[in-house]
């Protein structure tokens, strides 16, 4: 595959704001160095934030409480819906209350390793600092943490670290830290502070002389179309996993913003970085509409096995006698067993489906048997362990996990890829700025567990906060208003679209190609991509593009609430997107984290990445619908934690 | 609600005492009658303590009927489009009966007023004995007073039963332990109450007292 | 299995509605009861029909956005559990399934079955949180809390904020919403400087968005998919007790 066909390259993209010298003390010498804004002057100066995450929450609360006007905008009809609710498992931190040897450099060299030594070492490195005062702050905002009986917090190991830094609230540590950020933020709208607007959607980003000055909206109720300014605008509108249509992601989440604001010349970087989650329960049929994620914990006494024959898949379990069981992850990796990473266990159920043994619906699962650990710990110990995650598999399989082996499947979780910005969060449109999972900044080419929370709020409550600081310094910038002519324009395009949306009345349905486009992306841009498959798949999506701008059919008006409308244009987005994430994937002709192609994998099958190559970030920029996206490379130097090759054998 | 109810609650054990006087004797029942209006003499003169009890009762069921009022009202604003399909009960039946139980019980109070305090609608008229006016109203050939007296002490236990309870939470009860010792106090006291009230119609109905 | 589905249809905030009703042929037991709804919906688009409008999102029972009243029961018939995780085995072939939006004054219908729940961010707004901007923070294990008060904070906190309280209570009041987050701001340490302010601000939050008022009739908390006890409401009424009688 030559460049040429379906890419080009551009200049290499440089991060010029992150401080060189000592990594200890490059955020502060950052934020030394960045200039600041009288306290007098901060109510003359405008922020958007789009989303209300962990990200969008925490800074458009830190950002009102610091004294700037704040707009906020949700699709949701309330900010603590926004889909960082629903992580389970935890969120860590360097704090070491365990006295077990951690520390921010711990930290700091587990995330840069655990991404696949493709993440920046500045970034990750102040991540690691920042995520103690996170905590505190949780905290005194009342998040109820785990305790331990003497009051103080607990912690856990998580997602096989060597040390306990995850705190936690039970299961739904996700809920507890939004309704803390989620609080603060309906603090601040109270006083005045933040003007809060609900079920409206960003459509398009308004840029004026070269600033991120303000963006389209679509008031989702009435179908209003308006024009918001501000100084500076900041995307905290998550990741883009629903590109595969079956992901955990929440229905409503989309790339749409990242995606408008990636046609207006941010570039977009490590599209193909998505992360694959082993645990999921399994699709149950054509109807199946998202995927829900169950607890990678469940792995430490399940075991996970199919038939060894194809022709017994469609046999009740327990009708399989035990030495015509493949206990495959336990044949393949003796050591780790069934406790081998997330891409691991994923890529071998895969395998084992793809064989033709995959277990239940459409073969696609395969069993994670708890019959040999009810037997060794007693039914009242697994129960003890695992039986709200057995409740909630047997509410939505309505089979009894006790009785019957579960059956798992993997999934689409969380996307690394994400908006390219620099040490300041911005991305290469000035004024525009991408925090939490929204940009690419912190997880390299795979993300370990408990690391979204601390990202999102890292970049929220303390990142952003002091950073934007030095870009509205320069601020108030020169009024905005509707009729300046790159307002116009950005807002035609918008009603333009939603025009041609709801005139080419065609034979199908949005939904039905936002499926197709799933499985495409599910089959060759997944678990394992191939130069074949990633080049047939372009080819495909292409063919669907057009087809999707001829035969959608949108029911109903403009002005009014039009779910259909809403997701005509996050299908549309998708579809571009997925194909850059097929190109990315393409021209990484290496594997790492998140990415394993078939082409680059040692010869007993597992991941090889290739340093001298690819030790880089690819940021695209956009060229056009039918025009070849530019890469810009931006060099890794790996400084502190150099990189080497993970063994699981 | 909760203090207007507690006051009316603690009359009408009052007034369940006094009713089982009949028991000792039906002399003993008009005495009874009697000491009431003597009640606070001489330094109130005769049945002014009775009727200070009375405005003050007025009062608390006032009160408590302005009360309910006002939240039946704002339930009504909150809810204008009723759902089309509503399943009878959700929580307790006593709760859900609480509103229709206090109209029938301010109905059943009006009677019981004009029929065994003035006696404009007792067959023995107003000049009569207390006593003779018990057994007159739940003669057997009148089995509909009596039905309709029945139907209304039960209406009293029902609301009792939730009242009592809900009484104790809104003055603030909240724990586990609490929340089943309240639920049994409301239980028993609107039995024993319903009993107590019960017990003198059945016994005039079968002759135990005559 | 085939089933009827009687839906409430209203095609915007002030015009007028009625239930209407649908086959649904063939739908799967395994689907959930959202997913019945996506399938009808996409047989109605290509019949050049209205698809019908509902709130959704997560999916997986935790964001509180879906919101059906089936059978007159908020989220349906199965205990502790959303309306997206409820699944159509729980119903038998060729039954007739009403579903309505949740109904009070304070939650207007936008569209069909789409409701506006922003009077329950306005309780919050009144005084649902902690004061503590960031940056403030002393240590996080400067002030222990006890494990029984942090359990039972957590407890009250895993309200999702669906309101479903408000469209079982026959008074359509939000009190149980209102007095989970008193409970769980109220019960740890960092929550007490504000504890009086925050149950009188948030009660009259509460009054001013047209919620009806509280008489202990029980149903919120059978229908609540978190469970949250009520108890929690007569916490809350000691807190408002004790609060006045200090003004």
């Amino acid at each position: 595959m030559t460049a040429s066909d379906f890419w080009a390259e551009g200049e290499p993209v440089v991060d010029k704001a992150a401080p060189d010298g000592p990594v200890e003390t490059r955020w502060e010498r950052r934020k030394f160095s960045a200039k600041l804004v009288n306290p007098a002057n901060r109510r003359k100066l405008t922020v958007i934030v789009v989303g209300t995450g962990l990200a969008g929450g925490s800074a458009a609360a830190t950002l009102a409480e610091a004294g700037y006007k704040v707009k906020s905008y949700c699709y949701q009809d309330s900010p603590r819906r926004a889909h960082s609710i629903a992580a389970q498992g935890g969120i860590n931190a360097a704090k070491n209350y365990r006295n077990d040897g951690d520390s921010v450099y711990r930290l700091f060299y587990d995330t840069v390793k655990g991404g696949d030594f493709r993440a920046r070492e500045s970034n990750v490195y102040r991540l690691a600092q920042v995520s103690v005062n996170i905590i505190d702050q949780c905290v005194a905002q009342g998040v109820p943490f785990a305790r331990e009986y003497g009051g103080l917090l607990d912690n856990r190991s998580f997602g096989g670290t060597q040390v306990s830094r995850t705190f936690y609230a039970r299961g739904q540590t996700g809920q507890q830290l939004l309704l803390g950020a989620y609080q603060a933020l309906e603090r601040q709208i109270g006083l005045g502070n933040v003007e809060m607007n609900t079920r409206h959607e960003m459509l398009e980003l308004i840029i004026v002389d070269g600033k991120a000055r303000g963006i389209v909206v679509r008031d989702m109720i009435t179908g209003e179309i308006t024009t918001e300014f501000a100084d500076a605008v900041v995307l905290a509108s998550g990741g883009y996993g629903n590109v595969f249509f079956l992901s955990t992601n929440a229905k409503g989440c989309n790339v749409t913003a990242t995606w408008r604001a990636h046609r207006k010349g941010a570039l977009f970087a490590n599209p193909c970085y998505t992360q694959i989650h082993p645990t999921c329960i399994p699709e149950s049929g054509s109807h199946q509409s998202k995927l829900t994620l169950m607890s990678e914990s469940l792995r430490n006494d399940g075991r996970v096995w199919v038939p060894k024959d194809a022709k017994d898949c469609q046999k009740p379990a327990g009708e399989i006698a035990e030495e015509d069981r493949d206990y495959y992850l336990e044949r393949i990796y003796p050591s780790f067993g069934n406790l081998v990473p997330r891409d691991i266990a994923s890529r071998a159920a895969k395998n084992v489906c793809d064989e033709g043994r995959g277990v239940g619906p459409g073969g696609l699962g395969v069993y994670l048997d708890f019959a040999d650990a009810i037997k060794r710990l007693g039914r009242k110990a697994v129960e003890a362990k695992y039986g709200n995650l057995f409740e909630m598999y047997e509410r939505i399989t309505g089979e009894d996990p006790y009785e019957t082996p579960m059956r798992i499947y993997p999934a689409v979780h969380y996307t690394m890829g994400g908006l390219w910005v620099d040490y300041d969060l911005q991305s290469t449109i000035p004024g525009l700025f991408v925090i939490g999972e929204a940009n690419f900044s912190d997880h390299g080419a795979n993300r370990l567990g408990a690391s979204a929370l601390m990202q999102g709020l890292a970049d929220g409550y303390f990142v952003l906060p002091n950073t934007i600081s030095n870009y509205l310094a320069a601020g108030p910038f020169p009024a905005v208003s509707a009729g300046d002519a790159p307002v116009v324009e950005a807002r035609k395009q918008v009603e333009d679209r939603i025009a041609k949306f709801l005139s080419i009345d065609g034979d199908r349905t949005v939904d039905s190609f936002h499926r197709e486009l799933g499985q495409i992306m599910w089959e060759y841009c997944g678990m394992e991509r191939s130069e074949e498959g990633l080049t047939k798949a372009i080819g495909l999506i292409r063919a669907l593009k057009e087809e999707f701008w001829t035969r959608v059919k949108v029911p109903g008006k403009g002005e009014e609430l039009n779910q259909n409308l809403e997701k005509a244009g996050r299908v549309a987005d998708f579809i571009e997107l997925g194909e850059l994430m097929c190109i990315d994937a393409l021209h990484r002709r290496e594997s790492c984290g998140g990415h394993f192609r078939a082409e680059s994998q040692t010869p007993d099958g597992e991941a090889l990445r290739h340093d001298d190559e690819f030790s880089y970030a690819a940021a695209w920029e956009y060229f056009g619908a039918d025009g070849k996206p530019v890469l810009h490379k931006e060099d890794l130097n790996f400084e502190y934690v150099h990189p080497s090759t993970r063994s699981y054998k | 609600m909760a203090v207007s109810g507690a006051l009316l609650v603690l009359f009408l054990f009052a007034h369940a005492a006094g009713n089982l006087k009949i028991f000792v004797g039906l002399s003993d029942f008009d005495h009874y009658a009697e000491w009431l209006r003597g009640l606070g003499t001489p330094l109130l003169p005769h049945a002014w303590f009775l009727w200070i009890q009375r405005v003050g009762l007025l009062v608390a069921i006032g009160l408590h009927i302005w009360a309910a009022t006002a939240l039946t009202i704002r339930a009504r604003k909150a809810r204008p489009v009723k759902y089309a399909h509503r399943p009878k009960i959700q929580g307790s039946y006593a709760a859900r009966t609480m509103r229709w139980g206090g109209v029938i019980i301010v109905l059943f109070v009006i009677y019981h007023i004009l029929d065994l305090t003035t006696g404009h609608l007792n067959p023995e008229g107003g000049d009569s004995d207390p006593s003779a006016r018990v057994v007159a109203d739940f003669a057997p050939e009148r089995w509909y007073v009596t039905l309709f007296y029945v139907v209304s002490v039960v209406a009293v236990g029902f609301h009792l039963r939730h009242g009592i309870w809900s009484a104790f939470r809104t003055l603030g009860q909240q724990t586990t332990k609490g929340e089943r010792r309240a639920q049994a106090i409301a239980l028993v006291l609107s039995v024993v109450l319903v009993a107590m009230y019960l017990s003198v119609p059945f016994a005039v109905l079968t002759g135990l007292v005559d | 299995m085939d089933i009827k589905v009687r839906v409430w249809r209203q095609a915007g905030p002030s015009a007028a509605g009625k239930m209407v009703t649908y086959d649904v042929k063939g739908i799967s037991p395994d689907a959930s009861f959202l997913e019945m709804i996506d399938v009808l919906n996409e047989t109605l688009i290509l019949n050049g029909d209205d698809p019908i409008a509902f709130d959704h999102d997560c999916r997986e029972g935790i964001c509180g956005m879906c919101s059906m009243v089936i059978n007159g029961v908020a989220h349906g018939p199965e205990k502790a559990t959303t309306t997206c995780q409820l699944h159509m085995r729980k119903f038998k072939d060729g039954d007739v399934i009403d579903v309505e939006p949740w109904r009070a004054a304070a939650f207007p219908v936008i569209k069909d079955l789409v409701v506006d729940r922003t009077p329950l961010d306005k309780i919050i707004q009144a005084g649902g949180y902690i004061t503590a901007p960031t940056g403030t923070a002393p240590d996080a294990h400067a002030t222990p809390v006890p494990k029984k008060d942090a359990d039972a904070a957590f407890e009250a906190a895993t309200c999702i904020g669906c309101g479903a309280c408000v469209a079982a209570c026959p008074n359509g009041s939000s009190m149980l919403f209102t007095a989970a987050k008193i409970a769980h701001l109220g019960l740890m340490p960092q929550g007490q400087p504000e504890r009086d302010s925050r149950v009188i601000d948030m009660l009259q939050a509460q009054d001013d968005a047209g919620f009806g008022g509280c008489t202990n009739a029980g149903e919120c908390t059978t229908v609540c998919p978190k469970g949250i006890p009520m108890s929690l409401i007569g916490r809350l009424n000691s807190d408002y007790r004790k609060a006045i009688s200090k003004r």
